[in-house]
């Protein structure tokens, strides 16, 4: 980690009105809480089905996206990251200073009103740890490779989107062996297994799922370090 | 080699500039060549093969669901299983939203964040071209892109329903309110993403946001829609709801205007609620128009 790079990011990331344009995403997840418990006060578990729709299918890969794709696409972008490498530090450590700030957003722009919003519905303890923990996990899982995806292809946002809302919605209502490559369904299954029984459903094991995750994660960090380290700089069509 | 001091001082040479003489087309056939540029880049068409990728793949998308449905049209009634097809037109936007939002998100950056970030406007408006000119040539330009991804896979599933025999007179009525509610898609669709799209000069961010836009919003409303019209046993309220998402505004207004089956959990539940979806799908256009001609007003020659 270097400090200098995670505030430079930070700034990059949520300066201006950026911050208020995320900021307005994760006060919709509160206001969606609020309304469904205004308009629909029927039992928490129709309340955990509404969230668990909005933030996992929609919400967390959308919001992974802009701040994964964000950590480091602009500087590519507009060509300054080559100030960034030229500094005497190790690729690995910019990627990794780098996520901190894309996983710290996620923190505190998602999983944070995702936790709320299912206390807001009055779910349950056990629930609502549930959706955080799940909620973190595929935040992280998303920002890693999305951030791995822009150092890949300087058309990161449209495989990106292609990927969350083609092949996971589509694809995976269609083929169900889609679902085992499907992040949401990992976070789901760990959500499934913290949460009481019947609150949500999950097509992948708990094991496959955190195994999987984990594996995303690291290789994902490692080899994004490897790509920046072989990054050649092209301008854009 | 000539000595420097016999060179002359200064020296105008003419390097054979001519004037041009021939026809100057008016303000009006710029705007027209500027709508087919835009028609054309929105499908890809006059760039770089990579950038045909994501609008052709989506065309291919939006369409093979149409012929395989039109196959299955004819199939079926040979076996006697049919006697209209599968799916409504109307509802087939609604099914394929996910690339019909992936399509539009992809063409109206292409459209205007690339004009903005590069700087091209001053050039554009040094023609007798007016500022509300281009915004009309790239708003008309998207609706035009979005409403022929749209017609064609219902002209195909009309075809399919003529080869198949289903009652002909019917099925052209169909296909021409789903049509009818393609442009009210093509218009709604087009004026939100432009608006957001004319904000950053960042491609990326204006796909994502208008991405966001469009299905988060869709997400929202439909599951919302779900848990009061099912589980509150409330569809007026749901129907109502309805209006915050630009897929379920003009489902409604289909709902409404045509009588036909709703794509989420509730419809418009009166008349007055349709009315209020169609004046608010217009609104929307026509706000569109306005914010992006203030917006452009702005823009720096």
């Amino acid at each position: 980690m270097n400090r200098t790079i995670i505030r430079l990011t930070a700034q990059g990331m949520l300066g201006g009105r950026r911050l208020w344009l995320l900021g307005a995403l994760a006060a919709l997840i509160l206001v969606i809480a609020v309304a469904t418990r205004l308009l629909a006060p029927g039992s928490p578990a129709d309340g955990a089905t509404v969230l668990r729709t909005i933030v996992f299918s929609t919400f967390l890969p959308l919001f992974g996206l802009i701040v994964g794709t964000g950590a480091i696409a602009p500087e590519i972008d507009d060509g300054s990251v080559v100030h960034l490498l030229a500094k005497p530090v190790s690729r690995h450590t910019i990627v990794q200073s780098k996520l901190v700030v894309a996983v710290g957003a996620v923190v505190a722009l998602a999983v944070l009103p995702t936790v709320l919003a299912a206390v807001i519905l009055g779910t349950g303890a056990q629930t609502v740890l549930a959706f955080g923990v799940g909620a973190l996990a595929a935040g992280a899982v998303y920002a890693v490779l999305f951030l791995l995806l822009t150092l890949l292809t300087r058309h990161a946002v449209i495989i990106g989107l292609v990927y969350a809302l083609i092949w996971e919605s589509l694809v995976g209502s269609f083929v169900p062996g889609a679902r085992n490559l499907s992040i949401q369904q990992w976070a789901l299954s760990i959500t499934d297994a913290i949460a009481p029984a019947g609150v949500v459903a999950a097509d992948v094991g708990l094991g496959l799922a955190c195994g999987l995750i984990v594996a995303v994660l690291v290789v994902g960090t490692w080899y994004a370090g490897n790509r920046l380290a072989a990054l050649t700089l092209a301008t854009e069509d | 080699m000539s000595s420097p001091d016999s060179a002359p001082a200064g020296v105008i040479h003419n390097i054979g500039y001519r004037g041009y003489d021939g026809e100057r087309l008016s303000r009006r056939a710029i705007t027209l060549a500027l709508y087919t540029h835009g028609l054309r880049g929105a499908f890809g068409l006059g760039r770089a093969a990579r950038s045909k990728v994501i609008p052709m793949g989506m065309a291919v998308v939006m369409l093979l669901p149409a012929v395989v449905l039109a196959v299955v049209a004819v199939v079926g009634e040979q076996m006697g299983q049919l006697s209209g097809p599968v799916v409504p037109y109307t509802r087939y936007a609604m099914i394929l939203q996910a690339a019909l939002a992936i399509f539009v998100a992809v063409a109206a950056p292409q459209s205007v964040s690339l004009d903005l970030r590069f700087h091209s406007l001053p050039l554009y408006l040094a023609r007798p071209l007016a500022r509300a000119d281009y915004v009309r040539a790239k708003l008309t330009a998207l609706t035009t892109a979005v409403f022929l991804l749209l017609a064609a896979p219902l002209l195909v599933m009309y075809l399919g329903s003529l080869a198949a025999g289903f009652d002909a007179a019917s099925e052209t009525a169909d296909v021409a309110q789903a049509l009818l509610g393609a442009l009210l898609y093509a218009a709604v669709l087009s004026s939100v993403s432009l608006v957001i799209a004319s904000l950053t000069s960042r491609r990326g961010f204006g796909i994502a946001a208008i991405v966001t836009v469009l299905v988060l919003s869709y997400s929202i409303v439909s599951s919302m829609q779900g848990v009061i019209a099912f589980d509150a046993d409330d569809p007026t309220t749901a129907g109502w709801v309805g209006l915050f998402s630009p897929m379920t505004l003009v489902d409604g207004v289909q709902v409404w205007a045509f009588g036909v089956t709703t794509s989420t959990p509730a419809g418009p539940p009166n008349d007055l609620a349709g009315a209020a979806f169609l004046l608010t799908s217009l609104a929307v256009v026509a706000l569109g128009y306005v914010v992006l001609n203030r917006r452009y007003r702005k823009v720096k020659v």
